[in-house]
């Protein structure tokens, strides 16, 4: 069984109200703020090394990102992947979610063989949960997405798939796409020894020439979508206090978020 | 839309394209070569023939983005029923659609919606495209990315929205990738560029932090989800002018890769913070574990999460994973309801980037009045099992 994990390196979450506009030159100041594996990645990473522990075989990670990245996917090693990749090059810089899933899945060309590719079901950065869909789609791929419980036999997967207040239970022939929540598992921690292993090990690095790439179709020029401003919310009116005997004030609440379309 | 065609009378079948395709996306049946759906356009199979057998047509890019005219809502279904995202996008749908000059259509897919369709009528809308088939009865990944591509090939719109849901959440980025065109995900701002037609998508990123304005002004469809509850709701008009065009599509076994096994609806505590659209916070003014029975009980009822502040955390009544704030979660749910919390600004930061906060407080100086949407200066004990009733009520009628 091999499996490859797409991970991608993030801010930190506890960090993410520290990042402010730079008014003068529209750009996001991101200084001093730490970078992480995205939380869910670390989920899909998890139930990657849960399947080869359970059924054997190889976990490869694979991300796409600048030079930095190296360190996500050297925790990634630490937690027990065997292998770790880097998709790496300037020309990949302002890619959407197209030109990233196309990139990803030509990296994934060229590892080869496998039978499951594993992601986390969204980033907490752009939060668009839409890389996912892509990659199954350029390399025609069954998927799952949103799955928070996973049952595998030989060439088989069956997965809980989480809906708004409902979950499906679906079943697709190997190899598949699956992405996962935070309900499937708990990260472990890597363990001392997988640290100082991992600090040594090599990471393959591909840079665009190492891939057979439609040059129109990475970078900024392959991606669709154009982000043409960037703002701080506004921050809604606050400080209405609402009066009366209890009953009367619970029915103003009841009111007001019937008008909001809360209830 | 780049196309690529086999010429049937130069295919010879002898697979030379399918070990030069870097995506496996050609298949040879019956001695002849077939194209699959997730071919990239790369060309690679083009110099490979030796037959000179393969034809591919670049994207004329910018030229022939005028040939793509209307706005399609996509209306979701769930076993059977209408689900109250596709009302929201009828509405946002029509704006976009008077804003262009264009009509609006919606795309419904499933098996015995024919009455459906027909109320759906009752709204402003000019033309429901039906496609029914069995293999459409439950949303699946493949018969459902099928089925909007050829619809789209064939009647080339200029922008669709869909909703941000576990459904259109899963089949955009399918069909988006299909198309090569750009996608915009969980928009809450949604309007056209004059002149350009470009549709302007506003969405949250960084977690709330920021927002940022998107165009795809090169590609069309322009498509974007759109987050639930954010839109109005589009009113039933009475003036049926649109009609419902039926269109039948055949399907592959390709198209079929995912079985549903089956479909659980389930009753549960949300204990996913950040994925919570309502939450209900405790905090010191409880005045003991036992009553975060009252925050739970309030929870359930919205269907929300419960939340707590570090002071009843470090104190035991509930598990940290339930904290918010500066060392706890940060959320962002459409309601916040803060119940006996001071709202210290290591609390603020973690929740104040909520829609709507309420606050439930009986000092009326406590800092969380200061960003609280609605403040209720109140004992909970008293308020609580009152407003708890009431909803009670509600959802009984
Ligand atoms: C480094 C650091 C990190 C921190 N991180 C966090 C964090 O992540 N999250 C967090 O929450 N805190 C955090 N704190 C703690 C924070 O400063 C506050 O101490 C904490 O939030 C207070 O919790 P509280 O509001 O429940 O309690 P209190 O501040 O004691 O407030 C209780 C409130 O309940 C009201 N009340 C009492 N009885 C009633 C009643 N019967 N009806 C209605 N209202 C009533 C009171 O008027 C009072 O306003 C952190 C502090 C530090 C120093």
């Amino acid at each position: 069984m091999h499996i490859i994990v797409c991970i991608k390196q993030v801010p930190d979450t506890e960090e993410l109200s520290k990042v402010r506009i730079n008014s003068r030159t529209n750009t996001l100041v991101r200084e001093g703020i730490k970078s992480i594996i995205n939380p869910f990645d670390e989920n899909a990473i998890e139930e990657a090394l849960r399947i080869k522990e359970r059924h054997g075989g190889k976990v490869t990670v694979l991300s796409m990102g600048p030079p930095q990245a190296e360190e996500a996917l050297r925790r990634a090693l630490a937690m027990g992947a065997d292998k770790a990749i880097l998709l790496s090059d300037r020309s990949f810089a302002g890619s959407d979610t197209l030109a990233t899933s196309y990139t990803l899945a030509m990296g994934i060309r060229k590892i080869g063989e496998f039978d499951l590719v594993l992601l986390g079901k969204q980033a907490i950065d752009g939060d668009t949960a839409q890389v996912g869909p892509g990659l199954a789609e350029w390399l025609n791929l069954p998927q799952i997405t949103y799955v928070r419980r996973i049952e595998l036999s030989s060439s088989k997967i069956k997965a809980e798939r989480s809906l708004e207040d409902s979950f499906e239970i679906v079943e697709t022939n190997l190899p598949a796409l699956l992405t996962v929540t935070k309900e499937i598992n708990t990260p472990r921690y890597p363990s001392l020894r997988g640290l100082l292993k991992a600090k040594k090990e090599k990471i393959t690095v591909w840079t665009s020439k190492d891939l057979a790439l439609d040059k129109e179709r990475i970078g900024l020029d392959g991606s669709p979508t154009q982000v043409v401003k960037i703002f701080t919310p506004e921050s809604p009116k606050r400080g209405k206090i609402l009066t009366g005997e209890i009953p009367e004030i619970a029915d103003k609440l009841i009111s007001e978020m019937k008008k909001r379309k809360i209830i | 839309m780049a196309e690529i065609k086999i010429l049937a009378e130069k295919c010879t079948g002898c697979k030379k394209c399918i070990s030069a395709c870097p995506f496996s996306a050609i298949t040879v049946e019956d001695k002849k070569a077939r194209i699959l759906s997730n071919c990239t356009f790369c060309g690679a199979c083009v110099s490979a023939c030796p037959f000179g057998a393969i034809l591919l047509e670049r994207e004329a890019r910018e030229a022939d983005l005028s040939s793509y005219r209307g706005v399609w809502i996509f209306a979701e279904q769930r076993n059977g029923e209408i689900m109250p995202i596709t009302y929201e996008l009828l509405e946002i749908g029509r704006k976009l659609a008077d804003a262009l000059g264009v009509e609006l259509s919606a795309l419904l897919f499933g098996n015995g919606l024919r009455k459906k369709a027909e109320v759906m009528l009752n709204y402003e809308l000019d033309k429901i495209y039906l496609v029914e088939h069995p293999l459409l009865a439950y949303y699946r990944t493949g018969p459902y990315t099928r089925a909007m591509v050829d619809l789209i090939r064939q009647k080339r719109p200029e922008v669709i929205l869909m909703g941000a849901t576990s459904t259109g959440r899963d089949l955009a980025p399918r069909v988006a990738t299909r198309l090569k065109t750009g996608l915009t995900a969980d928009c809450t701002g949604l309007e056209i560029e004059k002149g350009t037609r470009n549709l302007i998508q506003t969405r949250p990123a960084l977690g709330g932090n920021i927002m940022a304005s998107i165009i795809s002004p090169r590609h069309r469809p322009q498509m974007a989800t759109v987050r639930p509850r954010v839109m109005k709701k589009a009113r039933p008009s009475g003036n049926r002018r649109g009609e419902i065009i039926e269109v039948k599509l055949d399907f592959t076994q390709e198209d079929k890769m995912v079985e549903v096994v089956k479909f659980i609806k389930e009753e549960r505590e949300i204990e996913d913070l950040q994925e919570a659209e309502i939450i209900v916070s405790g905090g010191r003014g409880l005045g003991k574990a036992e009553n975060f029975s009252l925050i739970r009980k309030l929870a359930r009822l919205l269907g929300g999460a419960v939340g707590a502040s570090r002071a009843v955390v470090d104190a035991g009544w509930i598990p940290s994973y339930h904290q918010v704030g500066q060392t706890g979660k940060t959320v962002q749910p459409k309601l916040y309801i803060a119940c006996g919390i001071s709202g210290a600004i290591q609390h603020q930061v973690g929740m104040r980037n909520s829609e709507i906060i309420v606050a439930i407080n009986k000092d009326p100086n406590a800092p969380i009045f200061d960003i609280a949407t609605y403040g209720i200066v109140q004992d909970l004990h008293k308020f609580l099992p009152v407003l708890i009733e009431k909803l009670e009520d509600e959802k009984r009628r």
